[in-house]
C-alpha cells in the first residue's frame, strides 16, 4: 500500500519533471537571417530604462534569434559597479560616469581605453496629483519646492492658490509621496528644485530624497500607487506611469509647459554637454534653468555605458549592434510606444549614431 | 551471562556504523559553524570601512555612524517588537484551539490552512499589504489620530495613504503567526496525556488543564518559537520595503507618515543604488542586524535553559 | 418528576444551558447592528461591518464572562473567558488569511492559462501577443530548481546538526552550535545573497557571475537555522523512556535514533522544513544578486541566470511598461503559482510524515 502510494507519487514527479523541461512554446520560434549574430550580452542598471530595455532587447532578439540579451534592473550604482569590475557587458544609469570612476580602470575594456556614456533614454518627470475637484494645476518650482520640503502644507496656501486662480483646490493637508529608495528620479527632481528655487530648497542634489517630511514610497510603481490611492496627494514618477492621474504644468520662463515628449527631447538637445570629457562621451549637463517655453526642463536622461574598446571583439560586435538599434528611430519609436520615452531628437540621434559606429 | 555480560556496553561503543553516524552529525554541526564564520568575516570585512570613513561621506551625511544607524535599529526592534506583541497571543490561541478545543476532525484541517499561511511568500504579503491592507486601515488611523491624538503614539497627522509602522507590523504579524503557531501546536500536541488527565481528574476546568499541564510543558516550545518569528520579523526586506513609509526619524507614532525605517528594508531599497563608501554603510547596518538578533536571542537561549526540566531528551 | 429536577439540578445548577453562549453572541452582534445602523443613518455615513463584528465579539466576551461568573462560579467563568478569546483569536487569524488568499485567487486567474505554464518572457513586451501573451516557465523552473538544491543541501544538513546537538552534543561545541545557530536566523536574506554572490566570484574569478546554484546556497544559508531550530525542537520532545527502551532492547544508538526517534517526531521535522521551505521559496533580494534577472528560459543551476518566481512578482509588479495592467495580472498569476506550489509541497510533506511516522493515538 505504501509503495504502491510512493510510486504513484515518483510517476507524478516525472511527469511534472517532463512537463516542466519541455521547452517556453514563445522560444520555439526559428527563424532570422544567414548574417545574424549569436552569442549572449548581459547588462545591468537603471530600472528606469528597465521596460524601454524588455522593448529594445524582444525586438533585438527576434531579429537575431541566436542572441540573448540580460538587462537586469538592478540600479543605476549597481549596474556601474558591475560594468567597471567587467562583471557585465554594457551598463544602464541615469547619472553619466563621474570623473573618479573615469580616472579608474574598466575591466571589460581593452586597458587603457576609457568607458563612453550614451544617452538613449529620455524620459520627462510628471508631477502627478489627486486632489478631489481639479483636473489642472499650475505650479512654479518655488511652489514645488514648498510643497515637497514641507514649508508649504495646506492646498489653500496663498502661494498654490496665486498660480492657480480658477480652480477650487480644497483646504485640505497635502500628502507629498517621494520615493523611498535612492533613485536617479529623486536626483534629477532635487537637481532641478536645487537649481530653479534655490531659496526654499537649501539641499543639494542627491539620490537620497533629503527631507523627512511627507510620505515615502518604494519605486515609481510605489509613488504612482501611493497617489492614487491616498487623497489630496501629489508625487513626481516618470510621466509614462501618470495613467489617468492629473498632471501638473511647471513653469518656465513666463508661461506654462506641459510635459511632452517633444519638450523633454527638446531641452536634452538644447543642453551643453560636460565639460572635459572625450569627444566621444555625450555626458549631457541638462539646462534646469532654461526660459524656452518649448522645454520641459525635468527630464531624466538615463545612458547606455558602453567601452569605447572591448577587451573581447565579439562582445564589442554585440554591443554595438545592440546600441545601434537601440539609438537608432526604430528602436527610440519602439520605446516611445511601449514605455513612454521621448524619442531623442534628429540632432543628437545623429551625435549619437556616428558615436556608436566608432565603438570596437 | 554472568560476568562476560558486563562488558557488553563497551562492546557496543565500538560499533563503524555508530561512530560514522555521530561524527557526521557532528560534521553537520561543524559545517554550520564554518558557515556562518566566513559571512561574519564577510560581514565584518565589509563593513570596515564605514566604520573607518569620515562620517560627512556616509549617505545623508551623518555627524556620526551611530547617528546614521540609531532610526534603523530603532525601527527594526520596534516594528519587530510590535509584530511580536500581536502575533504572540493570537498564536498560542490558535495553536490551543486546534490542539485542545477544535474537534479532531476539524483540528486537521484548521492546521492545515495556518501552514498555509505560512506558504504565502513575502513578496505576495507585500503586495497584499499596499494594495488591500493599507487603503482598508487608513480611516481607522484617521479615526484614531481625531479622538486618542492626545496619546504620543497616535500624534497627528495622520498618514494619507496608511502606509505606517503599524499596518507594516500587522503585515509581519501576519507573516510569523504561521510559524509560531506551527511550532507551538505541535510542542502542546506533546504534552504528555497522563498530565492533562490527572490535572482533569483532580477537577480541572480546561483552562485549568492548561495552565497547569500544557503551558508549563510548552514553555521552552512557545519562547523557541517566538524567536523564529522575531528573527524573521526582524530580517523581513520585501514586505518593509514595499509597504512601510520611512523617514530617517525616531519616533513612536503608530499612525504618521514619517516613519523609522528598519534595517533589512533600507538595505533592500537603497542598496541597487549605493556605490562606494554607502555600500559598506548598507553592510555595516547588516552586522547591526546580526548583533541585535544576537542579543534577542542570547536573552531567549537564557530563557529557555532556566526551564530545561520541561525538556524530554534531559 | 419533582425527584428527578432535584437529582438533575445537583448536577447541572451551577451551568449554563448549551443554547446561552450562543443566544448571547447573536444577541451582542444585532445590538451592535442596531446601534452602528443608528448612527450611519444619523451622520450618514458608511456602514461599518468590520466594528459591528468586532465589538458585538467585545460585547459577548462581556456578557458570558459576566453571566458564567454570576451562575457557574468564577473558576468556570475564567474558563469561558479563556475558551471565548481563543476562538477570537482563531476568528482574527483568518481574516488577513481569507482576505490575501481571495485576492490573489481573483487577481491571478485572470490569466492563470495554459500559456502562462508554458511560455517565457523572452521577447514579450507589455500583453504580447494573441499567441505569445508570455509566462512564467522560466521562473517556475528557476524556482523548483533553486529551492529544491537548498532544500537538498540543507535537510541534511540542518537535520543531522539538530540530532547532533540532541543525542550526542555536550559542552561547549553543542552550546556554540545552538548558539550559533539562532545568529544565523538573523543573516538579512539580501546579505546571504551578497556573501554568495562574494563567495563565488572569488571562487571563480568572475566579477560578474550569476548562477542558480549560488542562489541556492544563498537560500541554504537561510534554510538552514530554521530547520536544525525547528527539528531540534521535535527531537527535544520524544520522550527518553523510547530511547531507553530502545537501548535496553540492544538496538545501536543511531538506528534507535533513525527508527525510534526521527519516526516518532516526523510530523514536526516536516512541518518545520515545510516552513523553512516557505520561508526561502519567497525570498526576492539575494536571487536578484546572484541568481541574476532573466526573461529567457535556463534549465542548468550551474551555468547562466536563472529566473525565479518572487522576482518575476516582483520585476513584473515594479518594472511594468506604459500599460501597467497585463504586468500585474501577471505578477497577481505568479504569485497564485507560488502558494500552488508550497501547498503541494506541504502536503507532500504531510504524506511523508503520514508514511513514515508510527500510528499513534493522536
Amino acid at each position: 500500500m505504501n509503495s504502491l502510494r510512493v510510486s504513484r507519487l515518483a510517476a507524478l514527479a516525472v511527469v511534472g519533471v517532463v512537463l516542466l523541461s519541455s521547452c517556453a512554446a514563445n522560444e520555439m520560434q526559428d527563424g532570422g537571417g544567414a548574417e545574424s549574430l549569436s552569442g549572449e550580452l548581459n547588462g545591468s542598471g537603471a530600472s528606469s530604462q528597465g521596460s524601454a530595455s524588455d522593448v529594445w532587447i524582444a525586438a533585438f532578439q527576434t531579429a537575431n534569434p541566436r542572441v540573448t540579451i540580460n538587462y537586469s534592473p538592478d540600479g543605476s550604482g549597481a549596474g556601474r559597479k558591475a560594468f567597471i569590475s567587467g562583471g557585465v557587458a554594457y551598463a544602464g544609469s541615469d547619472s553619466s560616469l563621474s570623473s573618479e570612476e573615469l580616472a579608474g580602470d574598466f575591466a571589460a575594456c581593452i586597458p587603457g581605453t576609457k568607458a563612453i556614456d550614451i544617452p538613449v533614454y529620455i524620459s520627462p518627470i510628471a508631477l502627478i496629483f489627486n486632489i478631489e475637484g481639479v483636473a489642472a494645476l499650475k505650479l512654479d518650482p518655488a511652489a514645488i519646492a514648498g510643497i515637497f520640503s514641507g514649508t508649504i502644507t495646506m492646498w489653500s496656501d496663498p502661494a498654490i492658490t496665486a498660480l492657480n486662480p480658477d480652480a477650487e483646490l480644497p483646504h485640505a493637508p497635502i500628502t507629498a509621496v517621494h520615493r523611498s529608495d535612492d533613485s536617479g528620479t529623486t536626483k534629477n527632481f532635487t537637481d532641478y528644485l536645487a537649481r530653479t528655487a534655490p531659496e526654499v530648497w537649501d539641499a543639494p542634489a542627491a539620490d537620497t530624497f533629503p527631507y523627512t517630511g511627507g510620505e515615502a514610497a518604494q519605486g515609481t510603481s510605489g509613488v504612482v500607487g501611493a497617489v492614487t490611492n491616498g487623497h489630496n496627494t501629489i508625487g513626481y514618477a516618470d510621466a509614462s506611469r501618470a495613467g489617468g492621474l492629473g498632471v501638473a504644468s511647471l513653469k518656465v520662463g513666463d508661461s506654462y509647459v506641459d510635459y511632452s515628449a517633444a519638450a523633454a527631447a527638446q531641452v536634452v538637445t538644447g543642453s551643453p554637454l560636460v565639460d572635459g570629457r572625450s569627444a566621444n562621451d555625450i555626458a549631457i549637463a541638462l539646462d534646469r534653468t532654461t526660459t524656452d517655453p518649448t522645454h520641459y526642463p525635468l527630464v531624466l536622461v538615463s545612458y547606455l555605458i558602453v567601452c569605447q574598446e572591448y577587451a573581447n571583439p565579439e562582445t564589442g560586435a554585440l554591443v554595438k549592434a545592440y546600441a545601434k538599434y537601440v539609438a537608432s528611430p526604430a528602436g527610440q519609436a519602439e520605446a516611445a510606444k511601449s514605455a513612454g520615452a521621448a524619442p531623442l531628437s534628429a540632432e543628437l540621434s545623429a551625435k549619437v549614431a556616428t558615436v556608436i559606429e566608432s565603438i570596437r | 551471562m554472568t560476568s562476560p555480560a558486563a562488558s557488553a556496553p563497551v562492546k557496543t561503543r565500538s560499533r563503524p556504523a555508530d561512530r560514522v553516524f555521530a561524527s557526521s552529525a557532528l560534521a553537520a554541526g561543524i559545517l554550520i559553524l564554518t558557515a556562518l564564520g566566513a559571512v561574519a568575516v564577510f560581514l565584518i570585512a565589509q563593513s570596515l570601512p564605514a566604520f573607518l570613513v569620515d562620517p560627512a561621506e556616509l549617505p545623508t551625511a551623518p555627524t556620526s555612524f551611530w547617528e546614521y544607524v540609531a532610526p534603523l535599529a530603532f525601527g527594526t526592534v520596534w516594528a519587530a517588537a510590535l509584530a511580536l506583541l500581536m502575533a504572540l497571543p493570537v498564536s498560542i490561541g490558535i495553536a490551543l484551539f486546534i490542539s485542545h478545543y477544535s474537534p479532531r476532525r476539524i483540528a486537521q484541517t484548521l492546521g492545515y490552512i495556518v501552514d498555509l499561511l505560512a506558504a504565502v511568500p513575502s513578496v505576495v504579503f507585500g503586495l497584499w499589504g499596499i494594495t488591500v491592507l493599507a487603503p482598508f486601515v487608513q480611516p481607522f488611523y484617521a479615526w484614531l489620530v481625531a479622538n486618542l491624538g492626545w496619546i504620543p503614539l497616535f500624534a497627528p497627522p495622520v498618514s494619507g495613504t496608511g502606509r505606517t509602522i503599524l499596518t507594516v507590523a500587522i503585515v509581519l504579524a501576519v507573516m510569523i503567526l504561521p510559524i509560531i503557531t506551527a511550532v507551538c501546536r505541535e510542542v502542546f500536541l506533546q504534552t504528555p496525556v497522563l498530565h492533562e488527565e490527572a490535572a482533569l481528574a483532580l477537577g480541572a476546568t480546561r483552562w485549568e488543564m492548561i495552565q497547569t499541564a500544557v503551558i508549563p510543558f510548552g514553555m521552552p516550545g512557545i519562547i523557541s518559537a517566538s524567536m523564529l518569528g522575531l528573527g524573521r520579523a526582524l530580517g523581513e526586506t520585501m514586505v518593509v520595503a514595499m509597504v512601510l513609509s520611512p523617514a530617517l526619524v525616531i519616533n513612536f507614532v503608530l499612525t504618521g507618515s514619517a516613519n523609522p525605517p528598519t534595517i533589512a528594508g533600507n538595505i533592500a531599497l537603497n542598496f541597487p543604488e549605493a556605490h562606494g563608501v554607502g555600500v559598506n554603510a548598507l553592510i555595516a547596518t547588516g552586522l547591526i542586524l546580526f548583533v541585535i538578533t544576537l542579543l534577542v536571542n542570547s536573552a531567549a537561549r537564557v530563557l529557555i535553559n532556566r526551564r530545561k526540566a520541561f525538556s524530554g531528551a534531559n | 418528576m419533582t425527584v428527578t429536577t432535584g437529582i438533575v439540578n445537583s448536577l447541572t445548577s451551577a451551568r449554563l444551558p448549551k443554547w446561552v453562549p450562543w443566544a448571547l453572541l447573536a444577541g451582542s452582534w444585532a445590538v451592535l447592528a442596531v446601534v452602528y445602523g443608528i448612527l450611519a443613518a444619523g451622520s450618514g455615513g458608511d456602514y461599518n461591518i468590520v466594528a459591528v463584528i468586532f465589538l458585538g465579539t467585545v460585547l459577548f466576551d462581556v456578557l458570558l464572562v459576566t453571566t458564567s461568573y454570576l451562575v457557574e462560579g468564577s473558576r468556570k467563568a475564567r474558563d469561558r473567558l479563556v475558551t471565548s478569546l481563543v476562538a477570537t483569536a482563531f476568528v482574527i487569524a483568518m481574516l488577513p488569511l481569507v482576505s490575501l488568499v481571495f485576492t490573489v485567487v481573483v487577481d491571478g486567474w485572470k490569466r492563470f492559462d495554459i500559456a502562462f505554464f508554458t511560455q517565457s518572457m523572452r521577447n514579450i513586451v507589455g500583453a504580447g501577443t494573441e499567441q505569445f501573451p508570455g509566462g512564467a516557465l522560466h521562473a517556475i523552473v528557476g524556482t523548483l530548481e533553486i529551492t529544491g538544491m537548498a532544500t537538498l543541501i540543507s535537510v541534511p544538513v540542518g537535520l543531522l546538526a539538530a540530532i547532533y546537538l540532541v543525542e550526542y552534543g555536550r559542552g561547549h561545541l553543542s552550546r556554540a552550535i545552538t548558539f550559533f545557530v539562532d545568529v544565523m536566523t538573523g543573516i538579512p536574506s539580501i546579505v546571504a545573497g551578497l556573501f554568495a554572490f562574494a563567495l563565488f566570484a572569488l571562487v571563480f574569478n568572475d566579477p560578474g557571475i550569476r548562477f542558480g546554484f549560488g542562489g541556492a546556497i544563498a537560500l541554504t544559508l537561510l534554510m538552514v537555522p530554521t530547520v536544525v531550530r525547528s527539528s531540534e525542537e521535535m527531537l527535544k520532545l520524544v520522550p527518553n523512556e523510547l530511547r531507553e527502551a530502545s537501548f535496553a532492547l540492544g538496538v545501536p544508538k543511531w538506528l534507535t535514533i533513525v527508527k525510534v526517534v526521527i519516526p516518532t517526531s516526523i510530523a514536526g521535522i516536516t512541518t518545520g522544513v515545510t516552513l523553512a521551505i516557505a520561508r526561502v521559496i519567497g525570498e526576492t533580494a539575494p536571487l536578484l544578486i546572484i541568481a541574476g534577472f532573466t526573461s529567457s528560459m535556463n534549465y542548468d543551476l550551474f551555468s547562466g541566470r536563472m529566473m525565479a518566481l518572487p522576482l518575476f512578482v516582483y520585476t513584473q509588479y515594479a518594472n511594468p511598461g506604459t500599460d501597467v495592467q497585463p504586468y500585474l495580472d501577471r505578477a497577481w498569476a505568479a504569485a497564485l503559482t507560488l502558494i500552488l506550489i508550497v501547498m503541494l509541497l506541504n502536503l507532500v510533506a504531510r504524506l511523508v510524515a503520514r508514511i513514515f511516522s508510527p500510528k499513534l493515538g493522536r
